[in-house]
This record gives structure tokens, C-alpha cells and sequence, in this order.
């Protein structure tokens, strides 16, 4: 332990810590704008700058370790004086256009730059403009961009992509697409991580609004719009919305009067991809079991599309053990233009399908060629993350402190506890486990006898009996994880029979189409919601739910049917990632 | 009114004074990688202060071509911008009055030349295609790339055996390049650019000197794969080194008596001790390595079917002729010839002889001094560049001088004057100084007669040569003598075969030795079929302290004082005291932490 004082407030803080964790420890607060912590702890923004006694120049608080006896001032008229300065200078190479930004109000530049009480400008300003392609689901600003640096460490560090990287040097350094390519010819994931940590608007997702209002203005249009598990535990929160309880009815409740004709749940397209893969998983168990012990390989999930795109473009070798079965948003989407439009009697080239995730990935994945086979059309025509629909719930002034929770529209607004734990990381582990329980025991699970994949670490591993067989699993999230489970698996250093993959952090509830909060991951805290969202449900298990059951009955036949495999499943080497097309771009 | 005034120095001049020295400073703490087009374009921008306005060259042309620069690197030059930067530049070149102004564009319009596809990058890219690998300088430096901020650190905690053991995941040679290597990394020390550079290698040599404890490095499990390292000089040791703990079986063959190569056989004990290299060629090879003296390798293809891979580290031992008359004469020796039988303690008696000896590196300061120590009356370098223009270190010259070895610069050998065919004296044509060729300026006989300097003995240490003509006969790639290897070190058309080190790269530095053999270790490992990480393996780095900026000059090393040391062979260097070492280590500006070096972690865990 080492005594420190800070503001004259001394306190005892375990050695290595540093200067800025130290300060919090004492009640004290100092800014940050660059600091990420333990992936950006690089001094970069010189925001952090406290005064140590001692010392003639200032010291950067989040990469200086406090020391026995040192004295901190982190407000005195030095440090004010040289914050502001390097703000200002910030702002004079930053697009400070706040009133159209969408990061306004939620950008971590704004907020130092108010509470310092910067209001005037002694710098020019010089902006640098580089093009990009606003088609793609993730745009970058380079002109709001402050070079922080964050971007380049979470993508290389958390999910081991390695896509953003400085391009030029010294006072022409700007973050970029490494080596100044496009984005569309590097393997980006799309997991939007960068976004999600993004201290500025400088990246941020494609807006898909204005495309989703003309859908539901045209009377001509049938607007059908299913909602992701993870969606109830983030929409409401720059409202004021518990997570808890009634947030996904308020959701429904405010979608209704923006003019979506029905509203249905992706949980229940959750229970579906259990049956599907639930059934796929004890089929690809049979086939490794007939090989030898060394030559087996796990079957892999399939419904995380950031995960797709890292399997297809870092190991081509393991993409024939991803799952076929389509992610949730898909199943829905060839559902809702095939048994619900018949359902309803719509035609279904007349039905405009949209989603709403806490993912930009998905709006990668509903753009494919190979997610047109409803009806020809693509069975997910936009795709909404988390962000814009509370844009657009803004943009609707909808009153939303008067909202009242309501109904989805039935059958396909049913989902099970099993649909809802898909948004935290090894929710859908546990809920392929209890259905494949089902499955082969023909008896129900006990109520939490798969909870032993929960929890937020990076790389769960556990081994369940089922049934007499013993069901080896891994649960990663975050690719970084998911790149050395890989390895391992190919090395022969680890051995499973089922693994789950989540490209973001916490899975889903962490999305990178999630509302951003700097300074926080809440994927903990959100994952909480929906387990005990599952503890509370009435029905626990996919192949409880009724309307799975009515589903299989009218429509669908069984798991892995023809029709299930032509609308539910997928061929993962339809398409290519860039990398795979010519291995020189990457 | 007076007529005329003393010239006083103003304060502004003394403020510029320390301007222009602290350019000088940051020049000389070289980045080793910038941007090309951000240093040309700093390179013209520096080159505008110096104008002083009177020519449209200079005065117009000079910002322009800065302008141009910038467009490039802001990304808004067009497809014609290359071709009117270099018009541009050729323009200043051509019209200048000055030196001011043609000296900028010569140099502006070399880089603009030489950098092109750089410059193409840019526009074509927007990002700078340079590989950018210099964020910690003292490690870049290096051509082993030795963690030298980490071990100064742990010199600072007082953990030098930590400190060695992370040196000896670059470089197991810690000892001999504590005392003996160049330090290139200190060149690009950016403490430089405060006051000094750090001393280095003066740090190294105090670790190794002051480590608390001996310790046994990781081993990894038996592999049962075998291989041939033949030469046991500093590249054949360090692969053999990583190779032993990577797992793999090492049989060194080496032709001389002992191991060490040229760290034996060069260098002569008054730089490293015997006994010294001994214990750290000894720490090696008690790690099982099998070694066999005295056995010169004839025949490649007959090693390679007995090994699983065969390194050749031979090293250059082969002396370099003069060409000159008279050159076979009793009392001429080679330099080569001379070392070696010093490195087997059969030093030669020179006693009451007087010495000239040829050359103007390292080895003509080591054969010199070592002729003072063999008892020469009088030792003579005759070299026919100035010396500033030697190739030795600073520090080499100042001790030979201060033994009482005479430089003659500026007179080149002509014959070697014999008298019944024993040296009677060498004689050299007076040069003057010309033009530069190539980096190095060139001299020529100067406008008077040739001399006679009257001497018992000429040492010739004009350079090495490599003994490849075996090898080359069986059919090795060699080029002029050296051995081709590809840049993972291994000999086309001879599969599992690497060479490294001097025999490959030409006459080096230990370092880039210790380098070669590293870099052949991790390929053989590799050809081998494994993948075995050499990391740091345990040694935890102790806490950073940021300390402001606090002026302090640097500690150098001093030597025994020269009446005392010529008439021995031992070690003339006195290193560094606790006292002293640990305000050294503690000037150290911790690049891997602060700086660009936070970004990436500062450190190469493991390779």
C-alpha cells in the first residue's frame, strides 16, 4: 500500500495504482477523453493532467502509477490552463457540428469541452476530409475524428481484428482504415465495437430511418417489425425506462403509433434457431462421434453475424462446423414473407420487413443475396439498431413517459425464457442445452441445470451430461477469445462438442448497436435483466414454446425439414469476405 | 560615435545559439523511421529559415515546394503534383546564387527521387506506406532488438540477474556485448535530445558484473531433433544458445582450438577478459550443447545427412592482402594472423620493434594496441584518409593514442622497403583530401615526394575475407566470398541449410552476429516443424515513475590510466560504480511507456 494525497485529501491505494484510479478512490474526479481502461491507457488527449509535487511539467493521471508520499493537485490553475489548452486545440482539428451530430448530447468531447467551459475558439479551425462509402453499415467522419486512438485498440485488442490503424505519421497522423484501404476490402467483422467506444460522432452507424419511414408511410406497404432480446434492456435508457419489466411492452407500445401494421418478437425466432440447431448439434455429434477422438470438431453457433464474418475470413477451415441455421433475425425474416404473410393474407412482395438489434453486423448479414429466399426479396428489408429506433421514437415525439407496456401480435409474438437469454453471452448455449435435454432425454431440464455457462468472462468451458453423454462446451465472447479458441481447437489443445461464439464483449446486451455510455460496459448488468427475465418466465424452453409448436404443425413440418432447411438455414459460402476473394487485400 | 564595435553576444544570440544546438540534438538522435514526405517536407521548411530572401529560387521557390509537400501529405495533391515537386526542386538546384539555395534543392530533389513510390503512396493512399517501427528508438536501434528500456529499469530496481535474464531473450551475450558492443541503440537514444544519450551499454556491462545470482533458463522438452551450427563465434553461439532451449540437440564444429570466434580470435583480453568470455561461452554450452575443436567442416551434404539442419556461422577470418611490393617479406604479418595467436595465448615478441601497422578500424586500433603490449618501442598507424574519416571507434583511437600508438593519417602504402628480405621500413605517398564518393571522401597522392618510414614490422589490417571457396565448390550460393542466404537466413538449393553472421553479411558487429543467429534459430525451429516462443519468461517490470524533465549528463566508463595498462593484458575499462549506474539508469526516458510506446505496449513479448 502507498499513501497519496490528492487535493489534500490523503488516502491509501494499493501500489501500481494509478494516479487517476487513485483519485477516484479519494472522492475525486478528474476528466478523461482518450482513457479506455486497460485497452487505452496511453495518455494520448492530455485531458487527465494533474500536478504532482516535484515536478515542473504536468503528468498524464491514467498511465502514471501513484507513488509512496506523492502529492496530487488535479485542479489547480496549471492544469486548468493547460486541459483547456488541449481541448481547444482538439476542437480546432475536430467537425464540432453538435446540432446535427448524433452523437450530441452523448459525446465525451462535448462534455469535457463544456465542463472545462470552453465557449470560445483561439485556434483556427483545419478539417480533413477523407471520402467514404456512406453505403456501408459503419461510416467514419474523419473530421470529427480526434485521433484517440480507441478505435485501434478494441479492435485489435478485444475483438483481434486489427482493422483501424494510424495512417501517417506525426502531425499528419490520422486514425484509418489500416494502410489507407477501404473498408469494404478488409475483413471487417461489422461487430461495431469501435463504434461503441467512439469518443465523438466519427464513427457511428448507417442511418436506416428515413428508409423505414417511407416504408411505413406508403399505404401500399405492410410494415412488419420484430424486436431482438437484448433491445428491452437498452431502448429506454436515455428515457428514463427501467430495463426491467415492462420496457419491451412501452417499445411495442411506442412503435404502434408510428404506423408499424405488426409488431412480433424475435425471442420466438430465438426458440425457433434452438430447434433447429438444437437438432443440427445432436446430428453433428453423431457424425464427430464416428471419427477419431482427435480429428473431432465442435459444431459452432451460428446466429452472431460479426461471428461469421471473423470465422469466414480467419478460418475458412472451421466454417462447414458453424451451424447452417440462420440467426434469428433471419429465420424471422423468411417467416414473416412465406407462413405470415399467408397467415395474414398479405402479398409478401407488398410486406416491408424491419428489425430492431443492438447489432450493426445485421445490417451486413439482411443485405446478402443469400437471405432472399422467402420470396425472392430480402426477408429482412432494414435493419434498425438499438440507436435509431430511439431516434426515430425521438424524431415521433412520442410521448414516452405516458407509455403504457402492450402486446405483440400473435402467434409470432411469443418467445420463451430460452429466446430471451439469447442477448447475453451464453444464453444460447443454455438454451440449446435445455432443448437438446428435451430432446434426447424426452424429459424437461431442471430449471438452471445449464447456468453454468453464464457470467461475463471472456471464455466459459463446461461439460453437461446429457443423457448419459457427456456434452463438452465452450461459451466465448469478444473475438480476441473467439480467435484463441479457434487456435486451440485447431491446435488439438482444446476439444469440444459445441461452442458458442459472440463477437461483442457480454454478447448482444454489449452489442455495437447498443446505446453508448462512455465509461461504461453495462453488458453485466444487462445480461442480469434478461436472466432473471428467463427465471421469472412461465416457459423456460424453446419446444414448450406454443407457437413453435403450432408453427412446426401448419407450416414447417419439423427441424430440418426441406422447407425448414430452405427458409431456416444458410450456406455460409454463398458469399465471400473480401479476404476470402483475394487473400493480397488482407 | 565609434567607427566599429566589438562584437558582443547578444542574448538573442545566445538563445538562438541554443536553438540551432538543440537542432543539432534532435538530428543527431536520428528517428529511424519517419515519414520520408513529412521529413522532406520538414527538410525544405527548415531549409526556408536559412534564406535570406534576395533570389526568386529560394525566396519563392523553397515555399512552394514545401506547399506541394504538404498537399501530399494532407492528401490533396493531384496526379501532376509529383512532376512539378520535382521540376520545383531541380529548378532551386539549377538557378540558386547560393549554397543556401542549391544545397536545398539538390537534397530536396534527391528525396523526391528516392523516395518516390513513398510519395506515390501518399497520393494514392492517403497513409504513409513507410513501415513504422521506431516507436521505441534505442530498440529499433539494436539490431537484436533487445528490451533495453525493461532491463534498465530492472538495473534501476537493483534486479540485475532479472535484468540479464531479459536481456537474454534477445542476446545471449550479454557479458561480451557489455563490453564490447558498438551500441548502436545509443545513437538513437532520445535522452539525446535532453542532454545525452543514455550509456547503454555501460548499464549492460554493470548488470552483467553485479547480478546477484546465476540462474538456469527455461527449457523446453527434448525434441530429438538435431542440428549442426559450424563455427562457435557469436552467430553460431547465439543459434546454438536458442536452439539448446528451444529443445533441439546443437552440435557446434568449430576449426579453431576454442570457441569465441572472432570474440577470441579479434578482439584482443585488454577489451574482454579471457576468463570472462569463457564463463559466459561456458554458461552456454554446460546447457548441453556438444562441441567439437579442432575440426574444420570440409563437406556440407556429408553434415546435412547426419543433422536435421546445419547452420553455417564461419565467420570472416581470412586476411586481406595489400597488394604491394615487398609484401612477403620477413616481419609483414596479417592482422588476422597476429589476433589469433594472441586469442591462443601465444602473443608474439615485438620487443624494442618498431611497428607500422595499416588501417583504420577497429582491428588496426586492436592490432595496434596489442603491439604496444607485445612490447613494440614504437607502433605507427599509417592510414590514408583523415582521421575523422576512420572507420575504428572514437573510443578505440583515443585509447590507442593514449598507449602511445602514432597515427599517420593521410599517407598511403606505396612498397614495403625489405633489406635482404626482412622489413626495413614502408613506403607511403603523402595524400590530400578530395571529393566525396559514396558517403566517403576519397584521397589522392598530394603534389610531394614519397617517404620512407623506417619500421621492424608492417601489420596489415586492411580487412577481412571469408573462407568460402569449400563451400562454394559444393556448390553453396557465394558472392564475392560471402554466402548468399535468403532473409530467413536459409542457402537456396540447400534445404534445412541457414548461414548467418559475418560469413554471410560480410565483416560486422557482434550484435548484428548475435542478431544472425537469433534469426536463424527461430527459422530452423521453424523448418523443424515446431513453433517454440522465446519469451521473458517471468521477469516482471517494475512500476514506471514519471519524472519530469531533470538535466543530468551522462556517466561514461574510464580507463586505467594508460602507463599502467600497456604493459598487461588486462581489461583497461573500469566500469560503471553502483553509484553511478543507478543515476544512469535512472536518466532513462522509458520510450516503451511514455510516448508512442504506450500505444503499442512497448514491448515484444516474445518472438
Amino acid at each position: 500500500m502507498v499513501r497519496v494525497t490528492i487535493d489534500g485529501a490523503t488516502v491509501e491505494v494499493e501500489k501500481d495504482t494509478t494516479i487517476l484510479e487513485a483519485a477516484k478512490l479519494a472522492g475525486v474526479n478528474i476528466p478523461t477523453l482518450c482513457y479506455l481502461k486497460d485497452l487505452n491507457e496511453i495518455g494520448s488527449c492530455r485531458v487527465c493532467l494533474v500536478e504532482v509535487e516535484g515536478i515542473d511539467q504536468l503528468v498524464a493521471a491514467c498511465n502514471n502509477c501513484v507513488l509512496d508520499g506523492m502529492v496530487v493537485r488535479t485542479n489547480s490553475p496549471k492544469v486548468r490552463r493547460a486541459r483547456k489548452a488541449n481541448v481547444e486545440l482538439l476542437l480546432s482539428r475536430h467537425e464540432a457540428s453538435c446540432t446535427s451530430c448524433v452523437r450530441s448530447g452523448n459525446c465525451s468531447l462535448q462534455t469535457v469541452a463544456n465542463d472545462l467551459g470552453i465557449y470560445y475558439q483561439d485556434y483556427d479551425q483545419h478539417l480533413n476530409y477523407l471520402a467514404w462509402d456512406k453505403s456501408l453499415p459503419l461510416i467514419r467522419d474523419n473530421r470529427k475524428c480526434i485521433n484517440c486512438l480507441r478505435c485501434i485498440q478494441v479492435c485489435d485488442k478485444v475483438q483481434a481484428s486489427s482493422i483501424w490503424d494510424t495512417n501517417n505519421r506525426s502531425t499528419h497522423l490520422n486514425v484509418g482504415v489500416a494502410g489507407g484501404r477501404k473498408l469494404d476490402e478488409v475483413d471487417c467483422t461489422y461487430c461495431g465495437q469501435c463504434v461503441t467506444h467512439c469518443p465523438t460522432g466519427a464513427l457511428r452507424e448507417r442511418d436506416d430511418t428515413e428508409r423505414v419511414f417511407e416504408a411505413l408511410a406508403d399505404p401500399d406497404v405492410v410494415t412488419i417489425v420484430q424486436i431482438a432480446p437484448s433491445v428491452r434492456t437498452a431502448w429506454g435508457d436515455q428515457f428514463g425506462i427501467e430495463p426491467d419489466g415492462d420496457a419491451l411492452g412501452k417499445l411495442v407500445s411506442a412503435l404502434r403509433p408510428m404506423g408499424f401494421d405488426y409488431i412480433v418478437n424475435t425471442d420466438f425466432s430465438a426458440d425457433l434457431t434452438i430447434m433447429e440447431e438444437g437438432t443440427e448439434l445432436l446430428g453433428h455429434m453423431e457424425e464427430e462421434s464416428k471419427k477419431d477422438a482427435a480429428a473431432r470438431l465442435p459444431m459452432f453457433t451460428s446466429c452472431c453475424p460479426g461471428w461469421v464474418r471473423f470465422a469466414k475470413a480467419h478460418f475458412p477451415q472451421l466454417v462447414d462446423h458453424v451451424s447452417t441455421s440462420k440467426s434469428p433475425q433471419q429465420m424471422f425474416g423468411a417467416l414473416v414473407k412465406s407462413y405470415y404473410a399467408q397467415m395474414l393474407g398479405v402479398d409478401p412482395h407488398k410486406v416491408f420487413s424491419v428489425s430492431i438489434m443492438p447489432c450493426i453486423a445485421k445490417k451486413s448479414e439482411a443485405a446478402l443475396d443469400s437471405m432472399r429466399d422467402a420470396c425472392g426479396d430480402p426477408d429482412v428489408d432494414a435493419v434498425l439498431t438499438v440507436r435509431e429506433v430511439t431516434r426515430m421514437v425521438r424524431e415521433e415525439h412520442v410521448n414516452v413517459q405516458r407509455l403504457e407496456p402492450s402486446d405483440f401480435d400473435e402467434p409470432l409474438g411469443e418467445g420463451t425464457g430460452a429466446g430471451i437469454i439469447f442477448g447475453a453471452t451464453g444464453g444460447v448455449m443454455e438454451a440449446a442445452l435445455r432443448t437438446a435435454h428435451y430432446l434426447v432425454s424426452g424429459s424437461a431440464p431442471a430449471g438452471d441445470a445449464f447456468s453454468g455457462v453464464r457470467g461475463l468472462a471472456g471464455r466459459k468451458e463446461a461439460t453437461f451430461d446429457l443423457n448419459g453423454t457427456p456434452v463438452r462446451v465452450a461459451v466465448v465472447s469478444g473475438l480476441a477469445n473467439a480467435r484463441q479458441l479457434c487456435e486451440d481447437v485447431l491446435a488439438g489443445r482444446a476439444t469440444f462438442d459445441f461452442v458458442e461464439v459472440m463477437a461483442c464483449p457480454g454478447g448482444c446486451v454489449g452489442g455495437g448497436g447498443q446505446p453508448i455510455r462512455e465509461g461504461r460496459e453495462s453488458a453485466g448488468e444487462k445480461g442480469g435483466v434478461l436472466y432473471r427475465l428467463d427465471g421469472a418466465a412461465k416457459l423456460r424452453n424453446s419446444y414448450e414454446n406454443p407457437s413453435i409448436v403450432r408453427c412446426y404443425e401448419e407450416f414447417l413440418g419439423s427441424p430440418l425439414s426441406p422447407l425448414s432447411e430452405r427458409l431456416l438455414h444458410t450456406d455460409h459460402h454463398a458469399w465471400s469476405m473480401p479476404g476470402e476473394k483475394d487473400p493480397c487485400l488482407v | 560615435m565609434a567607427r566599429l564595435h566589438v562584437m558582443e553576444r547578444s542574448k538573442a544570440q545566445q538563445i538562438m545559439d541554443d536553438l540551432h544546438d538543440a537542432v543539432g540534438k534532435r538530428l543527431s538522435v536520428s528517428s529511424l523511421e519517419p515519414c520520408p514526405v513529412e521529413f522532406s517536407a520538414s527538410f525544405v521548411r527548415m531549409c526556408m529559415t536559412q534564406s535570406c530572401g534576395k533570389c526568386t529560387p529560394c525566396r519563392v521557390g523553397l515555399p512552394a515546394l514545401y506547399e506541394l509537400m504538404e498537399k501530399v501529405l494532407d492528401g490533396t495533391a493531384d496526379p501532376y503534383t509529383l512532376d512539378l515537386i520535382e521540376r520545383t526542386a531541380e529548378t532551386i538546384y539549377l538557378s540558386s546564387d547560393c549554397s543556401i539555395g542549391y544545397e536545398a534543392g539538390e537534397m530536396a530533389l534527391k528525396a523526391v527521387r528516392g523516395f518516390r513510390d513513398d510519395f506515390e503512396h501518399h497520393m494514392k493512399h492517403h497513409a504513409c506506406g513507410f513501415d513504422q517501427s521506431d516507436s521505441i528508438p534505442c530498440v529499433s536501434g539494436c539490431p537484436a532488438h533487445v528490451d533495453i528500456p525493461g532491463y534498465i529499469s530492472l538495473v534501476e530496481a537493483g534486479q540485475n540477474v532479472e535484468a540479464v535474464r531479459l536481456i537474454r531473450k534477445d542476446n545471449p551475450l550479454p557479458l561480451v556485448c557489455g563490453y564490447v558492443c558498438e551500441h548502436p541503440c545509443e545513437m538513437h537514444c532520445r535522452r539525446g535530445m535532453v542532454d545525452d544519450p543514455m550509456n547503454i551499454r555501460g548499464l549492460k556491462r554493470y548488470a552483467v558484473d553485479n547480478m546477484e545470482s546465476d540462474y538456469q533458463p527455461h527449457m523446453a522438452e527434448p525434441t530429438g531433433k538435431r542440428v549442426a551450427v559450424v563455427g562457435g563465434g557469436p552467430a553460431g553461439l547465439s543459434a546454438a544458445y536458442y536452439l539448446t532451449v528451444m529443445g533441439h540437440k546443437v552440435t557446434i564444429f568449430e576449426a579453431r582450438k576454442r570457441l569465441g570466434g572472432m570474440l577470441r580470435y579479434g578482439i584482443p583480453s585488454y577489451r574482454l577478459p579471457r576468463e570472462r568470455l569463457q564463463a559466459e561461452i561456458d554458461w552456454i554450452v554446460n546447457l548441453g550443447v556438444e562441441v567439437r575443436c579442432d575440426t574444420k567442416v570440409e563437406d556440407l551434404a556429408e553434415l546435412r545427412e547426419k543433422y536435421d539442419s546445419v547452420y553455417l556461422a564461419i565467420g570472416a577470418h581470412l586476411d586481406r592482402k595489400l597488394g604491394l611490393e615487398g609484401e612477403d617479406a620477413a616481419g609483414v604479418l596479417s592482422a588476422v594472423d597476429m589476433l589469433r595467436s594472441i586469442g591462443d595465448n601465444e602473443a608474439p615478441d615485438f620487443s624494442g620493434e618498431r611497428v607500422c601497422v595499416v588501417g583504420g578500424g577497429n582491428v588496426a586500433m586492436d592490432v595496434a594496441r596489442s603491439a604496444v603490449r607485445c612490447g613494440a618501442e614504437k607502433v605507427t598507424i599509417v592510414y590514408r584518409r583523415r582521421v575523422i574519416d576512420m572507420t575504428a571507434q572514437d573510443e578505440e583511437i583515443a585509447g590507442a593514442e593514449a598507449e602511445g600508438c602514432e597515427i599517420l593519417s593521410l599517407n598511403a602504402p606505396l612498397r614495403i622497403v625489405a633489406k635482404g628480405g626482412i622489413v626495413s621500413g614502408l613506403a607511403v605517398q603523402p595524400q590530400i583530401i578530395g571529393e566525396f564518393r559514396g558517403g566517403r571522401p576519397f584521397p589522392r597522392p598530394a603534389d610531394v615526394p614519397e617517404r620512407v618510414i623506417p619500421c621492424d614490422r608492417v601489420v596489415v589490417a586492411i580487412g577481412q575475407a571469408i573462407d568460402s571457396s569449400a563451400f562454394e565448390g559444393q556448390g553453396v550460393p557465394c558472392s564475392r566470398g560471402r554466402i548468399v542466404a535468403r532473409a530467413d537466413g536459409s542457402v537456396e538449393g540447400f534445404e534445412g541449410v541457414y548461414a548467418g553472421g559475418d560469413c554471410q553479411s560480410g565483416p560486422a558487429t557482434v550484435i548484428r552476429a548475435v542478431n544472425a543467429g537469433k534469426v536463424a534459430a527461430a527459422n530452423i525451429d521453424h523448418y523443424l516443424g515446431f513453433d517454440h516462443k522465446i519469451d521473458k519468461h517471468n521477469v516482471e517490470m517494475p512500476p514506471v515513475k514519471f519524472k519530469g524533465k531533470i538535466s543530468c549528463a551522462r556517466c561514461e566508463m574510464t580507463s586505467r590510466e594508460a602507463s599502467g595498462r600497456t604493459g598487461d593484458w588486462n581489461l583497461v575499462e573500469n566500469g560503471l560504480s553502483r553509484e553511478e549506474a543507478l543515476q544512469e539508469a535512472s536518466r532513462c526516458l522509458r520510450c516503451d511507456h511514455f510516448g508512442h510506446g504506450a500505444f503499442r505496449g512497448g514491448r515484444i513479448m516474445q518472438w
